[in-house]
């Protein structure tokens, strides 16, 4: 995996396959499952399951344009207080400092193109590859909040 | 109460139409697509609606929904209607706050007070 950041627990990854739309809230369900038995609060698991269910979704939509030979890989990883995910797919990758920001006046009424502005408010780290079709996100728990 | 089916309930309450989406989570491109397909005969039925969307019983959703949301606030006045959404809880209020689009939505606390405020 070819990110900045390269302590990804990889030893304790699990990885899903995607091929359609349909199959990403089952995946991402699966994941969510597990990260809600680990230390992270309500706030957190709301923030990783939104940014997961966006990046997947992407993967398929936008990275494989919806063709079912094509797959979306889910990997995962939960240790401790933090968890991993990257997300790839099959296309050519996209360049995400050219993606419009959602929240000016001009985009406030555009019905798309807030999945990724999405992602990288909810979670603490969010990096693409260089090719720009896989992203790897990170968020931590703070334990002591673990109520919320 | 007309059910149009059994995920959403429309009710007639005084002079608005309120739509109660009854989904703890809404996600599957599959069931955005329902809800464009049940909401989208009641505006075309209500001349100039006044339309309020409930999601007291939503605990989650995307942003598929959210594009779906700005589509028919956009069909819903270009026929001089108004909409309402009422019911959301803090953290798809956050959703909201994030991306600023509280700032196009008129959001009520409850399908009451919206219903009132037309």
């Amino acid at each position: 995996m070819d990110f900045n950041n390269n302590d990804f627990p990889l030893e304790r990854a699990k990885t899903i396959e995607i091929d359609s739309l349909d199959r990403v809230s089952c995946a991402c369900e699966a994941v969510v499952d597990a990260i809600k038995a680990s230390d992270f609060a309500n706030d957190e698991v709301f923030a990783i399951h939104l940014a997961l269910e966006e990046a997947v979704v992407n993967a398929i939509k936008h990275g494989n344009n919806c063709d079912p030979s094509k797959k979306a890989y889910l990997t995962y990883s939960i240790s401790g207080d933090r968890v991993d995910i990257v997300v790839s797919d099959e296309g050519d990758g996209f360049d995400p400092s050219n993606v419009p920001d959602p929240c000016c006046d001009h985009n406030l009424c555009k019905a798309s193109g807030r999945g990724l502005f999405l992602i990288k408010s909810y979670m603490d780290l969010v990096e693409h590859n260089d090719s720009g079709n896989s992203i790897h996100m990170v968020k931590f728990a703070k334990k002591e909040e673990k109520d919320r | 109460m007309d059910k149009a089916s059994p995920k959403i309930a429309v009710d007639y309450v005084r002079s608005a139409v309120v739509v109660t989406l009854n989904y703890e989570k809404i996600l599957d491109e599959a069931d955005i697509k329902s809800i464009e397909k049940s909401v989208l005969p009641v505006i075309d039925d209500n001349d100039k609606i006044k339309l309020v969307l409930d999601f007291s019983k939503v605990q989650f959703l995307s942003s598929a929904m959210l594009g779906l949301l700005i589509r028919l606030k956009k069909t819903i006045e270009d026929k001089g209607g108004a909409l309402r959404l009422s019911g959301i809880n803090d953290k798809i209020m956050g959703v909201f706050k994030i991306t600023r689009l509280d700032k196009i939505f008129t959001i009520m606390q409850d399908s009451a007070t919206a219903t009132e405020s037309f």
